[in-house]
């Protein structure tokens, strides 16, 4: 069957989808957008997490027909110049990771990248104090990342919204 | 395989009852597992995503009714009020972006004994809408489990809506595992205290082949509970109601628990859960003198 969509705010198409394989399979295998990563495909690790109608969710647990229609956002989309290729430049959540020291073997790091994004919209984003460590713990729950502890992740959260909190105010 | 995407509920109840061996999906959270590790290979899946019916939900004087198809967060960010036992519960299922997905409906459809949804709803004495193309029954969750995984659902229909009634008095979810997010209950506990009708509900999940209730500690506490005053319960009451909870669990043993630490957390959560409900009681008897 053929699907239509949006991914990072552009029109796409998928063609000769199966009806019972998943959103992160039509965005790695056909639309080639690999960023979202393939794990656990049981919404345990929140590696292939995305933007869904503006909510995250685990795409391995979407099935691509349910996408018609709707409004995908991947990693890809975090950065500057999304979908172009070349020399994008990287969005605050990416520059903070990387500033952190929060990536080690980096299969977590876009469904994390995503899941924070999320949580900076919902809280300095939407005027609102930047998050404690409890809240940040909570909101990135659904991520497992089995090298760095979270220390260094949980660093880069904050320094993100730090970040996004200077660049909201100075706007 | 097909992908049916009904629009309205009277295309999604012709689509089920055209595809009885279909498979309903809303948020895909069980369903997508079962087809991604090559478990299922239905002939059919029935989208449910696009029926506006089944997103919405509202509370009138006696009732909240919460469409089958309404997520987990939602429930935990307009519900806390009104259905307190289950937002509690909804709270605790799995990570932000399964709640952002899941729902009650997929909860009950798919009627694991790990449900979070299923103890508070036999706790609250909740009632289950379920349509068809021949009509709209409602079921009471106490009578919708029936064994492992089956249900008082008939092949031909979807489960449209959960009844919540006007909460009258504390309402408690406890659920015990390895962690706090992320994790299938080991075995869980709901406890709700009906006020009005002097009535104690209980649910107890992951401790049977399906959520049960524990009738002889609801008979017992509703004899022994100062419904005047809610003056704290002897120790040797609270400790009574938490065995009478445990001697009704029939649980297994299994990778996530032995039977015997499963019969010990629910006397342990129990007695807890009581615990907090007469505080709640005698706070809110204090607000209404």
């Amino acid at each position: 069957m053929r699907v239509n969509f949006k991914v990072n705010g552009e029109d796409v198409t998928a063609d000769n989808v199966w009806p019972g394989e998943s959103l992160l399979y039509v965005l790695r295998e056909r639309l080639g957008l690999p960023g979202s990563k393939n794990a656990c495909e049981q919404g345990e690790c929140g590696s292939c997490t995305v933007y869904f109608d503006g909510v995250t969710a685990c795409s391995c647990m979407i099935a691509a027909g349910q996408a018609e229609g709707r409004e995908v956002g991947t990693v890809e989309g975090l950065a500057k110049e999304p979908g172009k290729g070349g020399d994008r430049t990287l969005g605050d959540v990416q520059e903070a990771f990387v500033a952190a020291g929060a990536v080690q073997c980096g299969f977590c790091t876009p469904g994390l990248l995503v899941q924070t994004d999320d949580l900076l919209e919902r809280t300095v984003g939407a005027g609102k104090d930047a998050p404690a460590d409890a809240e940040i713990r909570e909101a990135l729950a659904g991520n497992l990342c089995r090298c760095t502890g979270y220390e260094k992740i949980i660093d880069a959260v904050h320094l993100a919204a730090e970040r996004r909190a200077e660049a909201g105010s100075a706007s | 395989m097909e992908f049916l995407r009904p629009s309205t509920l009277v295309e999604a109840l012709e689509a089920r009852s055209a595809h009885p061996d279909g498979v309903p999906i809303m948020g895909g959270t069980d369903v997508m597992v079962a087809l991604n590790f090559d478990k299922s290979r239905p002939p059919a899946l029935i989208d449910l995503t696009r029926v506006p019916e089944l997103t919405e939900w509202g509370t009138d004087s006696d009732h909240t009714r919460l469409g089958a198809g309404v997520p987990y967060t939602k429930v935990i960010e307009h519900l806390s009020g009104a259905a307190p036992a289950l937002a509690k519960a909804s709270r605790s299922v799995a990570s932000p972006q399964i709640r952002n997905r899941g729902t009650v409906g997929g909860n009950l459809g798919g009627a694991s004994p790990a449900g979070e949804s299923h103890p508070p709803l036999l706790a609250t004495d909740a009632e289950i809408e379920v349509a068809s193309v021949r009509g709209t029954r409602r079921v009471k969750a106490r009578d919708f489990y029936l064994s492992l995984r089956k249900t008082a659902l008939a092949e031909d229909e979807l489960i449209t809506a959960i009844l919540l009634p006007r909460a009258t008095g504390p309402q408690q979810f406890a659920k015990i595992g390895t962690r706090n997010a992320m994790v299938i209950a080991v075995t869980s506990f709901s406890l709700a205290l009906d006020t009005d009708n002097r009535k104690v509900g209980t649910g107890v999940g992951s401790a049977g082949p399906t959520p049960l209730r524990a009738e002889t500690a609801e008979e017992f506490l509703e004899a022994e509970f100062d419904w005047e005053d809610g003056r704290p319960l002897a120790e040797s009451v609270v400790r009574r109601f938490g065995d009478l909870v445990a001697a009704a669990a029939r649980p297994i043993d299994d990778q996530r628990g032995s039977a015997d630490y499963r019969k010990h957390a629910l006397s342990v959560m129990a007695r807890r859960a009581l615990s907090w409900s007469v505080t709640d009681y005698r706070k809110e008897s204090s607000r209404c003198a």
